[in-house]
């Protein structure tokens, strides 16, 4: 008995964020750190099953993803990439105040963040506003007259056009990968807004800023898998 | 004893967490940006079968680069972190690896 009311006086003096469970503030935040990590590795697997898909499509329509792929504006797709690297340096900025305990820069850093992360999706909604205009989105309305890659080049009697079927695979997977990465990012700052809210009333510490830097762990994830959607939906076909 | 000094420098390592330096992360990103123009400029040379190679070759050094800079498993002590990373890469490859030999080999369709 006397042994528990030490253990319990103990962390009376430590910081309040320490929960009971955990014997020491370090113990407490690699488990958070690898409890997140494992969530970035589960969603790895997630968007996985969407780029697998994508590899055997563009593996079995391939002429027909290339003319797809070249109706997508690489100056946008380009343009976001460079947002959200931009915002990935926000976030680090802001671990970097919270560790310091620099308050109102860790506040700027996440709102500087949030902005950034609707520059993004403003830019998304954009193109795909102009898929909506072209009816390139997979459904009853959908329609698709382009010519397979390289055939402009042709006399136009012998030029053959794209699969509508195929141009119509090519753009939904478009919407789901870009859509569910566009989800993250919507997740992702609303996560920021919470957090830069906190942050202004001074919950975060350097003694305690997990969800900042998990959050932070979350957004890079999300950089990451844009990454590698920029050069495969937008980049890759464009010569052919 | 020599066990308990390291607990102790364990639990009191939390406060040398590593803090990046304002230089080397401004540094990680002009890399990412001047990456992300050089694939830009790349999609518009004809490569051939190479511009795939070139795009993802590309698209996996900024990838690296984040998550060993912007998301400090560089400088983790937590080796755990890293096992996570790797398996994650891993289940990936066999996703990709396997479905691909399937589809890529089925040659009577």
């Amino acid at each position: 008995m006397p042994t528990s009311q030490t253990v319990v006086d103990e962390h009376a003096h430590e910081n309040p964020a320490l929960l009971h469970h955990f014997a020491t503030e370090s113990q407490q935040k690699n488990a958070a750190s690898l409890g997140m990590w494992v969530f970035l590795a589960q969603e790895v697997m997630f968007f996985g099953g969407m780029f697998c898909a994508y590899l055997i499509y563009r593996y079995k329509y391939f002429a027909d993803f290339g003319s797809a792929s070249q109706q997508l504006d690489i100056k946008l797709g380009a343009i976001n990439t460079a947002v959200l690297i931009c915002s990935s340096l926000t976030v680090v900025l802001g671990v970097r105040a919270a560790q310091l305990g620099k308050r109102m820069a860790l506040v700027f850093w996440l709102v500087a963040t949030i902005l950034l992360g609707c520059v993004f999706l403003g830019i998304k909604a954009d193109e795909y506003a102009e898929k909506f205009e072209k009816h390139h989105v997979p459904g009853p309305s959908f329609s698709y007259h382009e010519l397979l890659p390289g055939q402009e080049k042709l006399p136009a009697a012998e030029r053959q056009y794209a699969n509508p079927h195929h141009a119509e695979m090519y753009f939904s997977l478009y919407f789901a990968m870009t859509g569910m990465h566009a989800l993250h990012m919507i997740i992702g700052v609303g996560l920021f807004g919470l957090l830069a809210w906190m942050a202004w009333r001074g919950k975060y510490t350097p003694e305690y800023y997990t969800p900042i830097e998990n959050a932070g762990l979350y957004w890079h994830f999300v950089d990451i898998v844009w990454i590698y959607l920029f050069p495969l939906l937008y980049l890759i076909d464009r010569h052919r | 004893m020599s066990d308990q000094n390291s607990v102790s420098a364990h639990a009191s390592d939390h406060i040398s967490e590593h803090i990046s330096t304002l230089g080397s992360s401004v540094a990680i990103w002009l890399i990412l940006l001047a990456c992300t123009g050089i694939t830009v400029g790349a999609a518009f040379i004809d490569l051939g079968p190479f511009n795939i190679v070139v795009a993802l070759a590309i698209a996996t050094i900024k990838a690296t680069l984040v998550v060993l800079f912007f998301m400090h498993v560089k400088y983790t002590h937590e080796k755990l972190t890293g096992l996570v990373v790797v398996s994650a890469i891993f289940w990936l490859f066999i996703l990709l690896a396997l479905s691909m030999a399937d589809y890529a080999t089925r040659l009577w369709r």
